[in-house]
């Protein structure tokens, strides 16, 4: 194995270009390290993205935030205009393992692992962010829920990687809540994860919504007939019961050792349910 | 693919020589002959391994060694000041804060660092900063209570 650390976008992607043999991006490392070691990945070249200046800025842009793919959790965490403006995403990105993991783990890496589970995707897919993929026919910007195909695998071409994310301006009235189920208080797997991301207006009425759903499906699902079924109401209980109701219906679960599909099912809709409420009071400025 | 290596270890310059695909860890340990540093997991479950990079607390089983070229360590070798044991070090003596002592090098590296951020946690922080280090002996209260009496003694010297 080769391992190489450029110092430029250009320079990753010309190695990553170059090499004929299984090439790997290494961000936090915390996925990869353990693949590597557990013999399930035997790359010829792992390309450290950390030594790119612009793999490890969080950035304001266009009114919101630019954020390098190998950005950690705790950093994240630490940045306050970040916290305060998309909630939800940080507190996705930080209930992913120990203070230790949170030292090097980061969204990039969540995305681009594509683990059907990744706590961080369904809050990304709920803000409506997009991925910054550079490769050698340049850069492109992808919604995060189309950049992942299905468990461990990613849209990318070859040479191609994601550099960065971006979250667009948090607008007025707007809140977003992730909430995850899991048999402990914290470090495990998501059995199932929420992300809502709401508009309401000076009446409390819903304007937008964004519902995505993790570990319900092969890959994110961005539940659009249960957000749309958000817009016009006030997020009453009978608004948030329809919410849970269709969420439930959209989600597409398989039986495993974290959970049964009816388990997943029924509670993807109370996760649903409970996190539009957050994101509602936060919508609303309350601190939640 | 070998990968010549300097960086910092405990305030001391260092230069090794590693495989591409060697963890920190590794490195420490079997190069460097630094083995307070445990290995547990190998999967960053334990916590076992843990130290500080570049200020921050990280298992040094899921980093490359390679990734540590100009960085700053810090392990558990670096936590004595000469002869004289830090204040936590002490204090998990006193207390019996470990049996076996296997994840004791992992829990002190990861309680000096959360002191060095709030020197005065209260005991759900200790053991939300401290869920990332296990321990299959002490049931962990001994533990936490030695990290929140040492931050308490911490305080008042």
């Amino acid at each position: 194995m080769r391992y190489e650390a450029p110092e430029t976008l250009d320079a990753a992607v010309a190695l990553l270009a170059g090499e004929s043999g299984v090439a790997k991006v290494l961000a936090g490392g915390t996925d990869l390290l353990v693949q590597l070691r557990s013999g399930m990945l035997e790359p010829a070249l792992v390309v450290d993205i950390k030594r790119i200046p612009e793999t490890r800025r969080i950035d304001a842009e266009a009114g919101g935030f630019r954020i390098g793919a190998a950005v950690t959790g705790a950093e994240m965490g630490e940045h306050e205009e970040l916290v305060a403006a998309w909630p939800g995403v940080v507190e996705a990105m930080e209930l992913i393992g120990s203070t230790q993991i949170q030292g090097r783990a980061t969204p990039g890496g969540n995305l681009c692992n594509a683990s059907p589970a990744a706590d961080c995707v369904p809050a990304l897919a709920a803000a409506g962010a997009t991925a910054r993929i550079v490769g050698p026919d340049g850069s492109r910007e992808l919604a995060v829920e189309d950049l992942v195909e299905g468990p461990g695998k990613i849209r990318l071409k070859r040479g191609e990687f994601v550099a960065s994310l971006f979250l667009p301006e948090r607008a007025a009235g707007q809140g977003d809540a992730y909430l995850r189920f899991i048999p402990r208080t914290e470090m495990d797997i998501a059995v199932v994860g929420a992300g809502v991301c709401l508009t309401l207006d000076g009446d409390g009425r819903c304007t937008a919504a964004r519902v995505a759903l993790g570990a319900v499906g092969p890959r994110v699902i961005l539940a659009e007939e249960a957000a749309a079924g958000l817009v016009g109401t006030t997020l009453d209980e009978a608004a948030l019961e329809a919410l849970a109701a269709a969420t439930s219906a959209a989600a597409t679960p398989i039986d495993d050792k974290r959970g049964t599909t009816d388990f997943r099912r029924k509670v993807v809709g109370v996760l649903a349910r409970r996190a539009a409420a957050v994101a509602r009071d936060r919508a609303q400025g309350e601190k939640a | 693919m070998t990968v010549t290596v300097t960086t910092t270890i405990n305030g001391d310059h260092e230069e090794f020589v590693c495989e591409a695909d060697e963890t920190l860890l590794d490195a420490l340990r079997d190069h460097l002959g630094l083995t307070g540093s445990k290995e547990g997991c190998g999967t960053g479950d334990c916590g076992a391994c843990s130290v500080m990079l570049d200020g921050r607390l990280v298992c040094a089983c899921l980093v490359l060694a390679a990734e540590a070229e100009g960085r700053r360590v810090e392990t558990i070798e670096g936590m004595a000041e000469g002869g004289e044991l830090h204040p936590l070090q002490q204090k998990f003596l006193d207390a019996a804060a470990l049996q076996c002592g296997i994840c004791t090098p992992g829990f002190l590296v990861a309680a000096k660092a959360l002191l060095e951020r709030n020197p005065d946690p209260s005991e759900t922080e200790v053991r939300y900063w401290l869920a990332g280090n296990l321990c299959r002996c002490t049931g962990y209260d001994k533990i936490v209570r030695a990290v929140l009496d040492t931050a308490a003694e911490m305080r008042s010297a």
